[in-house]
């Protein structure tokens, strides 16, 4: 608290004044730091030389005592320290204690039972191998803190008066550092000063949170102002701002200047370490936080160490052990005790006395024998098992990372395990809980429609457009593979290979033959532009908007100079227009080339910055300005973009577009119809594209400059599709926005505020003057629940306010079918403010944002009072398309009996769509929805579902937990499903009854129905709400849970769960900092979980069992010897062996048993994904496996001691000669223990077994011959080599471990073929036929968990084969356009499908009919749709009936009834027609008894039995 | 900023068999084709090799005789009543009487048994100072702290050997006699009492301390005997070979027993006319009784034992290979009988399905 303050203060007397007064008000103080220049002499001290000598003096020491300097440190020990603070830290461990404990007993040598520096030996090894790799990491760190201190900047030295190079690590607190464009920021700097004209700087936050966007920083205010180029000299003020914190998006304080005036600094400000200067030639800035104290160091928390289920049952299990090992030793004690008394009466020969010759009373001889006892004992508490298991887990962690089908080669990322020590936690997770946006979609928005006053525009083309992408990537392998094709493909191969080229030598995508692959390439290429894949990027717009936004355009260049232009549009028109003027401009996208800095040159207005005073609007909106304004629109022609005239511009917008149309038109022309006909109106105003490189030329210069760099993909979205309707946005900077229209050419929006988004307004606004118009207009964008209420109340009075009313109520019916879509929508509406309520407004916003105090709130307040009095223009859909894979592995987790939840921040209706589409739900479950207003109202449904759901099916409840925990001696088929019962329903609930849900009163209830309920959507959560749903899962189910995130809103879902999942996407680094494991994709969970948890999970729970088994039977083998010896604490088996065997001799085999065993292949465990349920019920380590374990243990070691002792009963064998075969026979056991458990051998098995065997008889040999008398007591000379002379020692060696490992051997056979274990059944079946599980694994996976997939896949193969003979490829590409038109199944997707369907053949009907000179009739269409699923029957006539059971039995009431609302456009004819081949469909198909999924799997367990 | 590094620099993994977990695998299955074989071989060659180890081991003969002298058993029962209580007991000597109708094949070993007796005892077992007798002039004089309470005497001496195992050598003697016919005169067989211990005992583990002035006594003077000794370690025998720490009765002695009953190696009959063994005749065992273990309920045996290959006379392995050998089949046997059981169950289920 107390440095704080006084840190960046000279030192000298006024800073001690200073400092006192600010102790008193300490509580205001400990918020803030103060920083100054360091160029300042210091206050009092006069004489600049004399100052700056001293003035360096102190702030050396200033900087080094009280302010962390920008030195990043992260080693945690020095030279000196480590050795002190590592130990510590490892003491910490309790298991490092108790062996230290144990080995220093052995110092007392009335209980020592080993040489005490031998007994040290395993915990110091232990100790140093933890040692070293603390070390080794340390030392990494180190290295890589070098390179990073010792990287250059610039630094403004008060001595040479001018910037000077200097390390990083140099930097202090109150320094001034000057940044060149694409320099890394050495620490968190105030922007004081930018080339940027404006005072701008942009950065690339990658590096911080993975956000591959430009952000812009401005300059302070007031610095921004200043003519000549900034002096740090001349720099006096002082900085207030806030204590380093880790917040990364919020900075605060104010800068005082020397006249007392103060300024407000922002998070716009600040300049964060690790980012990267872009677009910007240089800037300047002071230091306010350095080193360890920069946001992103705050923020970089480094691995997490979590202790898995596993583990803590493990310790469990230890502590019984160590209770065991108590037992044992207080046994012997007493055994000790009572034998010391009967002897030491009788004066035997072998009883000594004290050493001083008195006799030792049997009591002290106990405790003596205790200690002793567990010196001897210790074994069973393993202290090679937190190090063994570490190891293994490192393995596992590097194979789970290698695995190559968990790279993402899109994104170049494999797998990362973030969290070391939880990887068998993957093997038993019951619930997983994963968002939605990013996470089960792309997050990659593709505008798919949108409506404008009340009008919708579907967007057939552009949906068709999508489709193509998906089908572009099961075509790509084919067309590879089949090579015989592409001749075929000639007419347009000239093109292609122009194409290529071009594409080579520019980061240019292409449209068209956008396969995955390509994308991937351009992704490449296009590393800084985030949300801008082919895909998002060209929008095919529909020809109906297409022609009213060039109308629009045209009628405002004709009447451009006129008084009022927009009002010679029509409503609907002007609507249209400001449409498309919010799309663009309505957003905080900023257009870039990302390598060079731009080269601005750009007309300024008078005042540069948004408008900040009354003054300053007085003057900007006086009459005067007005027509400078304008005027200035006009002369904007030195831009270097635009040097092309307007036309000219456009046409290179869209030229690649009209290339296609080309491409068709020379190969086929009838098939123009499918370019929907607006490629006649590109023609009609881009018609001199001739010479087509010319075109790519400028096309290439085109895409260069055009690079929109957006903060969230939707604006992007948005900006791109504005840009299809070539409104497109060429320029933006702080003041000012240019959209360039074909006609009007470039229009300048004077910027005057951005109301920025935030998640409680839920929408943005920009606030403009319009050049056309000269009025203030605000475009709001957001979230259609609130834009909506937010409308201007419309009059039903007269005729205008009811049509808007109409418009309205069509827009909300637009919203909710996008919304039943699974499509984003946002509203897009606008206001015209007059200049005197602007000027009213201004103050108030003025005023909150130069408040200090509560300006957030302020400014909240000031925006709700703007955004009022809404005029409505439209609303958009954007589709958040599924990623791939999806479906199908919620399928396979679900067959796992993973139960999954869903927890979003998006409404309901999307995210039931995006839950139907990807199978979450199912049609044929019901839904319960809960939807409650009310805490009250909220017990009353739940009471209600309850009750519902027992009645419908009270014996699921039962079963359910039966079936979990019956290990099932049935065959595959899993006990018991939900199936069998009825579908159980689902529950949807959204986020204000999830409120109440969660209250404690209901969270019982909640859960229990929740625990019913097949899966579960919480809609509208906030991050906390998941949370606590994770939490209460987690905490009263007592299950294991898994979040998958991959936004900042999941990170606390993240957090709280037992693992924590995230996915490396669009949105940031955040999700996958917070993460245990980070994927690339949602796909990559069922690998991860099913295959890698299954193994990791099984590996480790056997590796801890053996290690219990194996420490227990050794000392056993102890525990019987004391029998025979008094009780006396001796042991047979020679020191060394007893401290070395488990650490050397036998811990080999089990660690690689331990990393590599599979106890089923991998593809038998994506085949069958119930076999994880096996991890889940805890069936390899639980309590009864444990005791089980402990007592074949007992067995084992009874055997192997008493053969031994039996075969040298009685003979003249001493004792080392008698333990050194048990220790043999002991290894043996324990070999083939492992060796019967072990599932795969590899050679590694082998080495390891043998490397065992021959390093224990090496070592035996060498330590029995090396020296006669170093080891007492034991002293063993010669007695290996004498017993491999020995024949009794081999047979004894032989016969031990075959009799003691009979039982379980006969109980393994017995069991494994008679009563097997599901996954003796999957390892059987992957054994015996290795051919035969193909079949039924393409059956079952295709034919049960991924029907529709495969009958998509067959119909698309049904339409390639067609191929080659077409002769025109260009048709056969067209088919691909059109087929999902008529074969709706082929997009996987059922009810959006219903609803599509009618939709796009009404738009292509229409079209044909209003259009259509020389194309296809209507027939021809209608027969085609109808060939095509006349054709799907025969070409997937056996996949067929199982489609069905997903499609359409399920058709409900509802969509039927909306598909007819959609329809009544239509002529009754088409309608009828299209019902009938429903019906059809309906009749020929899906009226088979859809075939229950289970029944196939219980044939296939069928058929497992019979290979036995 | 490590986290960085990690986001960026992924790459693709390699595609390895190893990286991959697709090591090539032998993946065994204890299925009943596989158990069933398994079981009924293992059985049948542990029997075998039981049913030879079993024969070998009977055909090892053994005389044992208790000496202890437990009340009306012989002639012993006299010294033991004279043991009672004092310590050193007097001198006392008893006999053995036993005659041999078939000439008892060699090479015969003479051992002394005790029960009983802990030489296991940790206490006991670590009491010893291995440096001393190795010969180690230095630990001669500064016997080790184990060794207490019978580490230095009371008057300061350092006693050599010390230690509790070396205080309580086993010091009862044996002479075997031989009378070939009836009435004629007891023939003294020799017994070898050397070649009794491990060599590399004798020769590495034990030393005596170098000679001074070509003498034995003059290199242990400034030492004591143990307690109970009656003379010092370096009379322990007339032969100069086989004195001091050498000693083999000594260095057998040293050699702790692994159980509370054990047999010690007191001599080799394999000299003269008796190298192939004891021919018929009668034979009387002299012993002269000196060991007291009746107080802690100890016995004492004397036996004569021939070795086969495997070492003495113990069928209990031959015993246990036969066991474990019909365990296995008997094992093999229930599987076979369960699954035949089984796989008619299963057929017929197939059936019903």
């Amino acid at each position: 608290m107390q440095r704080e303050p006084a840190a960046a203060e000279e030192p000298g007397c006024p800073g001690g004044r200073r400092r006192r007064r600010r102790r008193r008000r300490r509580p205001g103080d400990g918020r803030t730091r103060v920083v100054r220049s360091n160029l300042l002499p210091p206050p009092g001290v006069e004489d600049p030389a004399a100052g700056a000598a001293k003035g360096a003096r102190r702030r050396r020491r200033g900087g080094a005592q009280r302010l962390a300097d920008n030195r990043l440190k992260t080693t945690k020990y020095t030279l000196l320290s480590f050795l002190p603070k590592n130990l510590f830290e490892q003491f910490h461990r309790l298991a490092n204690v108790y062996f230290v404990f144990i080995a220093l007993l052995n110092f007392v040598p009335a209980v020592n039972a080993f040489q005490p520096g031998l007994a040290l030996a395993p915990v110091l090894f232990i100790l140093a191998v933890t040692a070293f790799k603390d070390l080794w990491e340390d030392y990494s760190r180190h290295r890589s803190d070098h390179e990073i201190n010792h990287l250059g900047c610039l630094v403004f030295s008060r001595e040479e008066k001018q910037y000077v190079n200097r390390f990083w690590k140099e930097i202090r607190v109150g320094d001034f550092v000057r940044l060149r464009c694409n320099e890394i920021i050495p620490a968190d700097i105030l922007l004081l000063s930018s080339s940027d004209p404006d005072g701008l700087c942009h950065i690339e936050t990658a590096n911080l949170d993975g956000e591959t966007n430009l952000k812009r920083r401005q300059v302070v205010r007031g610095f921004s102002e200043l003519v000549s180029e900034f002096n740090p000299l001349m720099f006096t003020s002082v900085i207030e701002c806030e204590k380093p914190n880790n917040d990364l998006t919020r900075f605060r304080g104010c800068i005082i200047h020397d006249n007392g005036k103060k300024a407000g600094l922002y998070k716009e400000n600040l300049l964060l370490r690790g980012c990267t200067i872009r677009n910007t030639e240089a800037v300047v800035g002071i230091v306010i936080y350095a080193g360890h104290e920069t946001k992103a160091l705050l923020n970089n928390s480094g691995p997490r160490y979590k202790r898995s289920q596993l583990e803590r049952q493990m310790n469990c299990d230890v502590l019984w052990c160590v209770l065991l090992l108590i037992c044992m030793s207080l046994f012997s004690a007493v055994g000790h005790g009572l034998w010391v008394q009967r002897y030491q009466e009788k004066k035997s020969l072998f009883d000594v006395p004290e050493s001083d010759g008195s006799s030792l009373s049997p009591v002290t001889a106990a405790v003596y024998s205790f200690l002793t006892m567990i010196i001897i004992l210790q074994v069973l508490i393993p202290i090679s098992l937190y190090v063994s298991i570490e190891i293994v887990k490192v393995c596992q962690v590097y194979f789970i990372n290698q695995d190559i089908e968990l790279y993402d080669e899109e994104t170049d990322s494999q797998l990362q395990c973030r969290a070391l020590n939880i990887t068998e936690d993957l093997g038993q997770i019951q619930y997983i809980f994963s968002d939605k946006t990013g996470t089960l979609t792309e997050n990659k928005m593709v505008f798919r429609r949108c409506t404008v006053s009340g009008i919708e525009y579907s967007h057939d083309a552009n949906a068709q457009r999508l489709a193509r992408y998906q089908e572009a990537d099961s075509e790509e392998e084919e067309a590879v593979s089949k090579g015989g094709s592409l001749p075929q493909r000639g007419s347009i191969g000239s093109h292609q290979s122009v194409r290529i080229m071009h594409r080579s030598q520019s980061t240019k995508s292409h449209r068209r033959t956008g396969s995955r692959a390509e994308a991937k390439w351009a992704s490449m290429l296009s590393k800084h532009t985030a949300f801008s894949s082919p895909m998002e990027k060209d929008i095919t717009p529909d020809p109906k908007l297409f022609e009213k936004v060039s109308e629009c355009d045209r009628c405002l260049a004709i009447a451009r100079h006129q008084e009022h232009p927009l009002a010679h549009l029509s409503p609907e028109l002007s609507d249209v227009f400001d449409f498309f003027i919010a799309l663009t401009i309505c957003n905080t996208v900023v257009v870039t080339s990302p390598d060079q800095p731009r080269q601005k040159v750009r007309v300024r207005f008078e005042v540069k910055s948004p408008v900040k005073t009354i003054e300053d609007f007085l003057r900007r909106f006086s009459p005067s300005r007005l027509t400078s304004g304008c005027s200035s629109i006009g002369s904007l022609a030195t831009n270097k973009a635009t040097h092309k005239s307007g036309s000219n511009f456009l046409s290179t917008l869209s030229n690649d577009r009209t290339l296609l149309k080309l491409e068709e038109k020379l190969s086929q022309p009838t098939k123009a119809i499918a370019s929907n006909g607006y490629s006649s109106g590109a023609a009609s105003w881009a018609p001199e594209h001739t010479a087509q490189e010319q075109e790519l030329e400028k096309e290439k210069e085109q895409e260069w400059e055009l690079r929109y760099e957006a903060e969230s993909p939707d604006e992007a979205a948005l900006v791109y599709a504005a840009r299809a309707y070539n409104c497109a946005l060429v320029d933006r900077l702080h003041d000012q926005v240019s959209v360039e229209l074909p006609h009007l050419g470039r229009l300048t929006f004077e910027l005057l505020h951005i109301l920025g988004f935030d998640s409680i307004r839920k929408r943005m606004s920009v606030v403009i003057r319009h050049p056309l118009t000269d009025e203030i207009n605000v475009y709001t964008k957001g979230a259609d629940s609130v834009v909506m209420d937010l409308l201007l109340p419309c009059s039903s009075d007269d005729a205008r306010g009811r049509h808007q009313k109409k418009i309205r109520s069509k827009t909300q019916n637009y919203l909710n079918l996008y919304a039943v879509e699974g499509l984003r929508t946002l509203c897009i509406a606008k206001r015209v403010l007059s200049k005197e309520e602007y000027a009213c407004w201004l103050q108030s916003h003025l005023e909150a944002e130069s408040s200090l105090d509560n300006r957030e709130e302020l400014l909240f307040q000031s925006a709700i009072r703007l955004e009022t009095n809404l005029h409505l223009l439209g609303a958009t859909g954007i589709e958040d398309r599924l990623q791939d894979g999806v479906p199908e592995t919620i399928a396979k987790l679900r067959q796992a009996g993973l139960q999954i939840w869903v927890l979003t921040g998006d409404k309901q209706e999307t995210a039931i769509n995006i839950a139907y589409a990807c199978k979450l739900l199912d049609h044929d479950e019901e839904v319960i929805t809960l939807n409650a207003e009310s805490q009250e109202a909220c017990a009353a449904l739940l009471d209600q579902c309850l009750h519902y759901v027992k009645s419908k099916s009270p014996c699921s409840t039962p079963q359910k937990t039966e079936g979990n925990v019956s290990v099932g001696f049935s065959p595959l088929c899993p006990p018991s499903t939900s199936t069998t019962s009825g579908p159980s329903p689902s529950l949807v609930i959204d986020g204000r009854s999830l409120a109440y849900a969660l209250d404690k009163n209901l969270e019982d209830k909640f859960l229990f129905l929740a625990k019913q309920c097949r899966s579960v959507l919480c809609c509208r959560s906030t991050p906390l709400q998941k949370s606590m749903v994770v939490k209460l899962v987690r905490s009263k189910l007592k299950a294991m849970t898994l979040a998958i995130g991959d936004g900042a809103n999941d990170v606390s879902m993240i957090q709280v769960a037992d693992v924590g999942v995230g996915i490396s996407g669009q949105e940031g680094m955040q999700a996958v900092m917070a993460s245990d494991f980070a994927v690339p994709r949602f796909r990559y969970l069922e690998r991860l979980l099913i295959v890698h948890g299954h193994w990791c999970y099984s590996r480790l729970a056997n590796m801890v069992l053996y290690f219990f088994y194996k420490n227990t039977m050794f000392v056993g083998l102890l525990f019987w010897f004391q029998f025979y010896c008094g009780f006396s604490a001796s042991a047979m088996i020679d020191q060394w062996y007893l401290i070395f065997f488990n650490l050397l001799f036998s811990s080999l085999p089990q660690l690689v048993t331990g990393v590599l065993d599979k106890d089923v292949p991998a593809d038998v465990l994506l085949t069958a994904p119930q076999l994880y349920k096996s991890g889940q019920n805890m069936e390899e380590y639980r309590p009864r496996t444990f005791w089980l374990n402990m007592a074949d243990a007992a067995f084992q070691s009874l055997v192997c001691f008493f053969i031994p002792y039996l075969a040298y009963y009685d003979s003249d064998t001493d004792v080392f000669t008698w333990g050194t075969p048990i220790t043999a026979i002991a290894l043996f056991t324990f070999l083939l223990h492992l060796g019967i458990e072990t599932k795969t051998w590899t050679w590694l098995n082998w080495i390891a077994c043998g490397f065992s065997i021959l390093l224990f008889f090496t070592v035996a040999l060498i330590y029995n011959a090396s020296c006669a008398t170093c080891y007492p007591p034991s002293n063993p000379y010669w007695t290996m080599q004498t017993l491999l002379g020995d024949p009794v020692f081999y047979l004894t060696c032989l016969i031990a471990p075959v009799a003691a490992l009979l039982p379980r051997l006969f109980f393994k056979a017995v069991q494994g073929n008679l009563f097997p274990t599901q996954l003796q059944l999957g390892r059987q079946l992957a054994k015996r036929s290795p051919k035969k599980l193909i079949a039924p694994k393409e059956t079952f996976a295709q034919g049960h968990l991924l029907g529709e997939p495969r009958t998509e896949s067959s119909e698309q193969r049904s339409i390639k084969t067609s191929g080659p003979l077409s002769q025109d490829c260009t048709s056969q590409a067209s088919w691909h356009v059109q087929q999902p038109a008529c074969s709706p199944e082929a997009s996987g997707e059922p009810n959006v499908v219903d609803m599509n369907m009618p939709l796009r053949e009404d738009i292509l009907l229409e079209e044909l009919s209003g259009q259509a000179p020389g194309s296809v009739p209507r027939e021809a269409i209608l027969e085609g749709c109808s060939g095509a699923s006349k054709m799907k029957p025969t070409s997937t006539s056996r996949t067929a009936p199982l489609s069905s059971i997903f499609n359409l039995p399920n058709f409900s009431s509802l969509n039927w009834i909306s598909s007819f609302s959609l329809v009544s456009g239509l002529g009754s004819i088409l309608q009828f027609s299209r019902n009938s081949l429903q019906m059809d469909k309906q009749d020929s198909e899906f009226l088979p008894s859809p075939p229950q999924p289970d029944q196939d799997l219980c044939g296939l367990s069928g058929q497992t039995t019979d290979y036995f | 900023m490590t986290w960085s590094a990690a986001a960026r620099g992924a790459h693709q993994p390699d595609n390895t068999a190893f990286t991959q977990q697709r090591l090539p695998a032998w993946q065994p299955l204890l299925s009943a084709s596989i158990a069933l074989p398994l079981f009924f071989c293992a059985g049948l060659a542990f029997i075998g090799l039981g049913l030879g180890l079993f024969y070998s081991s009977n055909g090892i003969k053994e005389l044992e005789y208790d000496y202890t002298g437990t009340a009306g058993t012989g002639g012993c029962s006299a010294c033991a009543l004279a043991d009672r209580g004092r310590a050193p007991p007097p001198p006392c000597s008893c006999a053995w009487h036993f005659s041999l109708a078939e000439l008892f094949p060699g090479p015969v070993y003479l051992y002394y048994e005790l029960t009983n007796f802990y030489q296991n005892n940790r206490r006991y077992s670590v009491s010893r100072d291995d440096a001393q007798l190795s010969g180690l002039p230095s630990a001669l004089r500064h016997p080790a702290n184990e060794c207490a309470p019978y580490q230095r005497r009371a008057s300061g001496l350092p006693i050599a050997p010390c230690g509790a195992i070396a205080n309580s050598l086993f010091n009862d003697s044996f002479s075997l006699w031989h009378r070939r016919r009836a009435g004629g005169p007891y023939v003294e067989v020799p017994l070898d009492r050397t070649g009794i211990a491990w060599w590399t005992d004798c020769h590495v583990k034990f030393r005596n301390p170098p000679l001074v002035n070509g003498s034995l006594a003059l290199a242990f003077h400034g030492t004591a005997p143990p307690p109970n000794w009656p003379r010092p370690v370096y009379a322990l025998s007339p032969d100069p070979n086989n004195t001091g720490f050498v000693n083999q009765d000594f260095v057998v002695w040293m050699r702790t027993a692994a159980l509370p009953t054990f047999r010690k190696l007191y001599a080799r009959i394999r000299q003269g006319n008796y190298s192939a063994g004891l021919p018929r005749g009668s034979y009387v065992v002299n012993i002269t009784y000196n060991y007291p273990v009746r107080a802690f309920g100890g016995r004492k045996l004397v036996v004569l034992s021939n070795i086969s290959w495997m070492g003495g006379k113990n069928p209990f392995l031959g015993i246990a290979y036969l066991a474990v050998g019909s365990l296995c089949i008997l094992v093999g046997f229930v599987m076979l009988v369960v699954y035949i059981r089984y796989q008619d169950q299963n057929d017929e289920d197939e059936d019903e399905e």
